[in-house]
């Protein structure tokens, strides 16, 4: 081995090195909260599903402000203490509605809005088809010689 | 007329919905807990950490819960009208100390006057998180049944105390009062 390719070899190493201690940089909340990856990605999870509310279009992850810091050790202390993601859930929209979801559940209230999508679809494939049916018909009636013109 | 017609009404309809949200306050969340029951607590009082607060004494009570911090602007903004209203004695005022320096506090309520009937200390904000508090002040008003009845959430004044909290506390009290003798 030359001293040319361990040089390499090194600086790829380095390399590497320096982009995986750049990531941590990134993020506002640095502190690791659990050992067990599992547990760790169910926070992260949460944590950018959830909203801040005095800072509203940031998640919780997202924030540094004291709400999000105290709403992530709430999810926090329910992970550790066994809860599941949908008891977290509901333990934020017990308390702030369903506005502290980035991802709103359906409920009576808002279902028209989830339902909205199928419905303008299918309006405009009603529209569609009467406009093209339409214009079928006054095609055929208005004859071979007007069609070949 | 009908080709017309319909894309029209649907445009001005459009244009209505559009109107009104612009009319709204989008940094405003309705909070879930009007008609339901008040998060119960027990916290330290802020004058004595001996000596708690306990939400439950107040059952059978209309009382209002103010949350507050010396660092909000809001509240410096609105004290002269709790310490007004906590004169008219229509109600209890009671005080959420929020995120908070306990002597900050103690000191902010020497200087500028003690609205309160008693202030509970939340350094912690975890009763503020069980009463869904985003932002201080904000102000709620809690039945005889424990029920929550209101919240305001900016800078309470006269006005809206007239207007939203006012009536609401005349029928809360005229619901207890016929049970009361």
């Amino acid at each position: 081995m030359t001293s040319l390719h361990f040089s390499r070899f090194a600086r790829t190493v380095l390399m590497a090195l320096l982009v995986a201690g750049a990531v941590p940089a990134l993020a506002i909340d640095t502190e690791r909260a659990f050992d067990d990856p599992a547990l760790q990605a169910r926070y992260e999870t949460i944590g950018r599903e959830l909203r801040c509310l005095v800072c509203q279009n940031q998640t919780i992850a997202d924030s540094n402000a004291t709400l999000a810091q105290d709403l992530r050790r709430e999810v926090r202390e329910m992970i550790a203490a066994g809860k599941t993601d949908d008891e977290i859930r509901t333990f934020m929209v017990d308390r702030y509605g369903d506005f502290v979801l980035y991802k709103p559940r359906m409920t009576p209230g808002n279902f028209l809005l989830w339902a909205a999508p199928v419905l303008l679809l299918l309006l405009g494939t009603f529209v569609g088809i009467r406009i093209i049916r339409k214009q079928a018909a006054q095609a055929d009636t208005d004859g071979p010689e007007a069609g070949q013109s | 007329m009908l080709k017309f017609g319909v894309p029209l009404a649907l445009a001005l309809l459009l244009g209505v919905f559009l109107f009104v949200g612009l009319q709204r306050d989008p940094s405003y969340v309705p909070s879930p807990l009007i008609g339901k029951p008040a998060p119960e607590f027990t916290l330290p009082s802020l004058q004595d950490p001996s000596y708690p607060v306990a939400s439950k004494e107040l059952a059978g009570k209309t009382w209002v819960l103010n949350v507050w911090g010396t660092w909000c602007g809001g509240c410096r903004q609105e004290h002269e009208t709790l310490m007004a209203i906590a004169r008219t004695g229509a109600v209890p005022l009671v005080g959420l100390n929020w995120k908070d320096d306990g002597v900050a506090a103690q000191q902010w309520l020497s200087a500028l006057g003690n609205p309160y009937a008693v202030v509970a200390s939340d350094p912690e904000g975890r009763v503020a998180i069980d009463w869904g508090v985003y932002g201080a002040p904000e102000t709620f008003l809690i039945g005889p049944d424990g029920k929550v009845l209101f919240k305001h959430i900016a800078p309470m004044t006269m006005e809206v105390w007239t207007s939203e909290f006012l009536p609401r506390i005349q029928a809360a009290n005229a619901g207890i009062a016929p049970a009361g003798g």
